[in-house]
């Protein structure tokens, strides 16, 4: 492989915030924990934010609920904290922190609001990116390593905190909101026009009494915006700060290395900083100077069901898939040259052990 | 007869890199061998479906994609959300996508708030536009004898599914409730299927366990699992046992690489590499069984040796139909 190697645990002992990103079932969250227990052995006061671990790997990291609180992992020689994500809780803690008692418990019982903060995608993104700015506020670790949502596309959580703050500022709301507001004849006129099309199409389209549920909703968060606004727009440069590396994770695999590629182009045009690539779940072996066809032949001539025969046809498979993965991975470094690799090695079962995590993160931290 | 020969609309998900989209694909082609029309349909902007197919980024609209063996089309809709909200302003509204209305709308942010921020009415649209395929009629029969959904994966899919549901609880009565009947209707009815792709490994299966459980909770039809990727042990039970343990007889390993005319110095490299296979395979088997407890009709389909392309598609597709799914 010809990318500069990436050197992690340089990044895990200067970063304050690690993102580990990638497509779905690449290993972000083993990744994320791995590089979480290295940094707090390696004398880091750290916190891990997972979204959604694997049933094991939270029981190794002592998370057995989700309560939103980060808890001591024990075990660890060293200060690391873990936490799982609820974001349902998260949304209602931003809504009873920065609206009115009494507008608060409008909003927590608006039926829309209940829809949105408990079940529909996309909130998770929002509520992610919320959650590693109220820990970093805290002041109380000197590394935060979060893992990405599971998303329909790895990006979505980028464009959250843009994404949210464009439709604050948008017409929409103001529309919404108070159509008598805006200036200008002209552009009241297009306004109404617009209102009033919109107005009726959407009381068409979900009835009048959703229509009033959707607008209550939006006025009693309207107090609401502007802490909205500032929060997003503080994530948003939040990741942009030196002090952020992203980690992006992808196994040697066509789509993965394609999804890694469009993130580390689209982590470029946004002036987020990038640390590198994890390659993970590469496949070795120690004694590649056997060939995969001459283990073939020297495995026709034998009884197929000898064991050498089975271990040659084993090896040779292994061969084959090492060489194909390589010829991916190459494809990525030769269109990205300049961003710094490290290979992690596929283990025969799921890590789901403070052990494992930490052999994983020697082999992240280049073997 | 194959399994779900009385389903017409085929969700297949599963856990992110097992592999969907290829079996989502494979389905399609099954399903249209022998002379029949399948829709095979992708929501996630990911256009997944033009890079298995080998060809340019789809458009908007249903366009043929391959010929199953046996004759029969595969056609194929990567559905735009903009265009999908476009187009249903337009259906029941008589709103012109060209015209002020909808130009406006677009201006005051209204397309991009009904499209992105407000992710619950992205996936009323995207169901809303799988349903309509689906129920489509011409000359009195079914415009597409099976449609093939690319779902979203097992964390989401029975929320995604069931969002007509969550809205229609919104709205006790009027126009989006019946929308939204309707749509539940097509879901929970008997021609409908979601079908689970997974691997043999921990995470895939504990996800598609409880991914099960969670359709089964919304009242969702399960249609069968589809376990993707198996290996194939390449030693005996006996020699997988040993391996496993670290066991291997080293020294007749040795002694064969020697006779085969081959380096014997090689041989705990290669003993180490079948532990790790013979480790594999036992937790394969553990996700086997674990798979067995859903009672459900299973399917496996191959680790094929080389990415998967056309030509993989059609012999995937030939396996499905030999275990009859389609």
């Amino acid at each position: 492989m010809r990318g500069a190697p990436l050197d992690l645990d340089q990044v895990i002992d200067t970063a304050q915030i690690i993102v580990c990103c990638g497509s779905g079932g690449v290993g972000k969250t083993t990744t994320a924990a791995a590089l979480a227990v290295r940094a707090a052995e390696r004398g880091r006061k750290t916190v891990v934010l997972t979204i959604d671990p694997a049933r094991r790997l939270a029981q190794a990291m002592g998370l057995s609920e989700l309560d939103n609180t980060p808890r001591p992992v024990k075990g660890i020689d060293g200060d690391l904290d873990a936490m799982m994500l609820d974001m349902k809780r998260t949304f209602d803690e931003i809504v009873l922190t920065h609206a009115e008692p009494v507008k608060a418990a409008q909003i927590l019982q608006n039926p829309f609001y209940q829809a949105l903060s408990s079940s529909f995608a996309g909130t998770q993104e929002y509520m992610a990116m919320e959650k590693l700015g109220q820990l970093k506020a805290t002041g109380e670790w000197d590394l935060i390593v979060v893992d990405t949502p599971p998303s329909r596309s790895a990006l979505d959580f980028l464009d959250a905190p843009e994404r949210l703050t464009t439709f604050l500022d948008g017409r929409l709301v103001k529309v919404l909101l108070a159509p008598a507001k805006a200036s200008g004849k002209a552009y009241l006129k297009v306004v109404s026009v617009g209102f009033n099309v919109f107005t009726s199409a959407i009381t068409r389209i979900i009835g009048a009494s959703v229509l009033q549920d959707l607008s209550q909703f939006v006025a009693a968060l309207e107090t609401m915006f502007g802490g909205f606004r500032e929060r997003a727009q503080a994530t948003y440069d939040l990741l942009k700060d030196r002090g952020t590396a992203f980690v992006v994770v992808a196994t040697p695999e066509r789509d993965a290395l394609r999804e890694a590629a469009y993130f580390v182009e689209r982590l470029a045009e946004e002036g987020m900083p990038l640390a590198g690539l994890v390659v993970n779940r590469v496949h070795r072996s120690a004694a590649a100077g056997l060939t995969a066809q001459r283990s073939l032949a020297a495995a026709e001539g034998l009884d197929p069901q000898s064991l050498t025969a089975g271990v040659l046809r084993l090896h040779a498979d292994r061969l084959l898939l090492s060489d194909r993965e390589r010829r991916m991975a190459e494809r990525f470094t030769s269109a990205h040259p300049g961003v710094p690799v490290v290979e992690v090695a596929a283990q025969p079962g799921d890590v789901h052990d403070l052990d494992g995590l930490r052999a994983v993160g020697a082999e992240l931290a280049g073997g | 007869m194959a399994d779900f020969s009385s389903v017409r609309l085929h969700v297949v998900s599963g856990k992110g890199g097992t592999g969907k989209t290829t079996v989502a694909a494979a389905l399609a082609l099954a399903l249209a061998s022998g002379g029949r029309k399948v829709l095979l349909m992708e929501v996630e902007d990911r256009q997944g479906i033009a890079q298995l197919f080998d060809c340019p980024p789809l458009p908007y609209t249903e366009k043929k994609v391959a010929v199953a063996l046996g004759g029969g089309d595969v056609y194929a809709l990567a559905v735009d959300v903009e265009q999908a909200l476009l187009d249903y302003l337009h259906m029941f509204y008589k709103l012109s996508p060209t015209g002020i209305p909808a130009r406006t709308l677009r201006k005051i942010g209204a397309i991009d708030f009904a499209t992105t921020i407000a992710p619950g009415l992205r996936d009323v649209l995207l169901t809303g536009k799988v349903k309509e395929v689906t129920v489509r009629q011409q000359g009195g029969r079914p415009y597409y004898d099976a449609v093939v959904l690319d779902a979203p994966p097992t964390g989401r899919v029975a929320r995604f599914l069931n969002i007509s549901h969550e809205i229609g609880g919104l709205a006790k009565v009027g126009p989006l409730k019946n929308q939204s009947d309707s749509v539940m209707a097509v879901f929970k009815g008997a021609q409908t299927a979601v079908h689970l792709v997974t691997l043999l490994e921990e995470m895939p299966v504990q996800e598609t366990i409880d991914a099960v459980a969670d359709l089964t909770e919304h009242g969702l039809p399960v249609g069968g699992v589809i376990v993707n990727a198996v290996r194939t042990p390449a030693l005996v039970p006996a020699d997988l046992r040993a391996a496993e343990r670290g066991e291997l007889d080293l020294s007749a390993l040795s002694q064969g690489l020697a006779q085969a005319g081959l380096d014997p110095a090689c041989a705990p490299s290669l003993a180490a590499e079948a532990a790790e296979h013979a480790a594999r395979v036992a937790l394969e088997e553990r996700g086997r069984d674990a798979l067995t407890e859903l009672h459900r009709p299973t399917y496996e389909l191959p680790l094929l040796p080389d990415a998967v392309d056309l030509g993989g598609l059609y012999e995937l597709a030939q396996m499905l139909r030999d275990q009859g799914l389609a």
